[in-house]
């Protein structure tokens, strides 16, 4: 049961469970149940990239609510100004991807919490250009009336089409950075993380991927602001103020760093959490505070972790009790054994 | 013929402390040279200024005659210079297999061919033929950081043959091994030696472990060589004697 629980069936199975629940859901959800599962979903792409950098290449972030803000700007500036979706979404990656990697820079001289102080005022940074520089952004304005896409002839406009796009999209995003993880690429990001001087002492280049995994991990972060535009068709600066990146860190530390599916679980303690404990009122942040304090105390490798814990845990036991009867019944053959012996002895 | 590894009057200097004080020495195909001494005599900087991963403040180093000092460790490697650290350095979260994968993968291809190629960059025969050779068949799917520091040590060796190098630098690889596996060590690299006529270059503290394994044994005090020669020369030198292996 253990081993079946950490094959790649059961994985596979639930997976397609997974797929197949977020393809009927629509049909059973009102518009803000579909607007909170798509904004789970955007949360989740962008958490899977700072995922990239911070979980597996080890290079912490403080500054991808910042490029989910460019990615977002960019492509409602382009799309209100009559490009075409699709390049401003390509045009919004490949933006952070350049950003990201302008900012790999100063970690390959700085780590830990001088590198976090690095983006962090990155991040206030781009914040204050978000909000001053009005020719460009709009200031405190922001941007509204963001068109939706219309994709060979397929108009994304209403909730639940839109839900759809969101879907493909965090789908193809998802299976690129798994794509990435799975590839030597993820073996020398993890490499980067555990061992730098290592890795380079066996031909990692380690500049190369420190940068590979900031620009990376921005892109993702561009991508998740590219769809995060026209599904609330309406942001301004604060939406990307220093708090996002807090909380995308919070997912992916929740959720379980240098995990595939950590994002995932984290962005939904995060985004769908709180809606379904607004019964407890003003107590909700209370309680999510508490809950992650224990989490953190007890798992600091977060859900994922926990859950891998548990199994592990089950697993030990099963063997241990396995071999427990083992031994009882070897005894039990030595003490038969004996006693025939011993009767073989008398009898002659 | 030109040798393998050639340094020339390396000298490295930490503000007003000479750690390495104008040491040569040149290092012959398929040969083993042991470098021996005290503590903080410079061995392991030494390793450090000619591997790259420091830079030396005067000296040079030449790889198959080509002038590399003062490379990048990783270009160091791509040359087919490989090395151990003193301390255990294995990848603790990866499996032993993966491990060791990563230990070639850099030397396939080019970043786009390893990203969207193979997972494994068609490394997992050579893996596990390193696996098989090393004896860590039992524990190839566990991860490193599990293994006993035994093991671990014997895959720390094994990742650093495991891009087929022409140079390996060990630095202390019998350090904290018990005698058994201490033996299959030695054993496994006298083996690599034969077979693949590799070139290595030891640092070492256990004077059993060095004498039967190096040809040719350099000793070190102060940041300079005191003495050179086969092994049964070095344990009469009375200078040896006098400054490391005592009375």
């Amino acid at each position: 049961m253990m081993d079946f629980l950490t094959s790649r069936a059961f994985k596979g199975r639930v997976f397609v469970l997974l797929m197949v629940g977020l393809i009927v859901l629509p049909f059973f959800l009102r518009p803000f149940g579909l607007l909170l599962v798509a904004m789970w979903m955007v949360h989740a792409v962008a958490a899977l990239g700072l995922n990239l950098t911070l979980g597996y290449a080890g290079q912490i972030s403080m500054a991808q609510g910042a490029f989910v803000g460019i990615g977002a700007y960019c492509t409602g500036l382009m799309t209100l100004a009559g490009v075409p979706y699709p390049i401003a979404f390509l045009c919004s990656g490949a933006l952070c991807f350049a950003i990201g990697w302008i900012l790999g820079y100063p970690a390959l001289r700085v780590q830990h919490h001088y590198l976090a102080f690095v983006t962090l005022a990155f991040s206030t940074l781009v914040f204050l250009v978000m909000r001053n520089e009005e020719w460009l952004t709009n200031g405190i304005y922001g941007l509204t009336d963001i068109p939706r896409p219309i994709l060979f002839g397929w108009n994304t406009g209403k909730a639940q089409d839109f839900y759809f796009f969101t879907l493909l999209m965090t789908s193809m995003l998802a299976f690129c950075v798994w794509w990435i993880i799975r590839s030597p690429w993820g073996r020398a990001f993890i490499a980067l993380r555990e061992n730098p001087v290592r890795a380079l002492s066996l031909g990692v280049d380690t500049r190369r991927y420190t940068l590979m995994a900031f620009a990376m991990g921005s892109s993702i972060g561009g991508f998740a602001g590219a769809l995060y535009a026209p599904l609330v068709q309406f942001f301004e600066p604060n939406s990307f103020s220093l708090t996002l990146s807090l909380k995308l860190l919070l997912m992916v530390i929740v959720g379980g760093s240098g995990t595939f599916f950590g994002p995932f679980i984290g962005a939904a303690t995060e985004v769908l959490l709180p809606e379904w404990l607004r019964i407890a009122q003003g107590y909700y942040l209370i309680i999510y505070a508490m809950l992650v304090m224990v989490l953190m105390m007890f798992c600091p490798t977060g859900i994922i972790g926990l859950g891998e814990r548990i199994i592990s845990h089950l697993r030990q036991k099963k063997i241990s009790s396995e071999r427990s009867a083992q031994a009882q019944a070897m005894g039990q053959d030595k003490v038969a054994q004996t006693k025939s012996d011993t009767q073989g002895g008398a009898g002659q | 013929m030109t040798p393998v590894l050639q340094v020339t009057n390396i000298r490295k200097q930490f503000g007003g402390l000479t750690a390495v004080d104008g040491v040569s020495f040149s290092v012959n195909e398929g040969e083993i040279l042991g470098i021996i001494g005290p503590n903080g005599s410079g061995k392991s900087t030494l390793f450090n200024c000619v591997l790259g991963q420091l830079q030396p403040t005067e000296g040079e180093v030449r790889v198959d005659g080509q002038l590399v000092t003062g490379l990048r460790p990783c270009d160091l490697n791509r040359l087919g210079v490989s090395r151990t650290f003193q301390l255990l350095q294995v990848f603790p979260q990866l499996s032993v297999r993966d491990n060791l994968i990563l230990a070639g993968q850099e030397h396939r291809g080019s970043m786009g061919t390893r990203l969207f190629g193979a997972r494994d960059a068609g490394l997992t025969d050579d893996a596990n033929r390193m696996i098989e050779f090393f004896r860590l068949s039992h524990v190839a799917d566990e991860k490193a950081g599990g293994l006993s520091y035994g093991q671990q040590k014997l895959l720390d060796a094994a990742m650093a043959f495991m891009a087929g190098p022409r140079l390996v630098l060990l630095d202390e690889p019998a350090g904290g091994v018990n005698l058994t596996m201490l033996g299959h060590l030695r054993e496994r690299l006298q083996a690599i030696n034969a077979e693949q006529n590799a070139t290595f270059v030891v640092i070492e503290h256990n004077m059993e472990f060095v004498m039967a394994l190096c040809d040719r044994i350099i000793v070190l005090a102060e940041g300079k060589v005191i003495a050179e020669g086969t092994p049964d020369a070095i344990r009469s030198n009375p200078e040896v004697i006098e400054a490391y292996l005592g009375h």
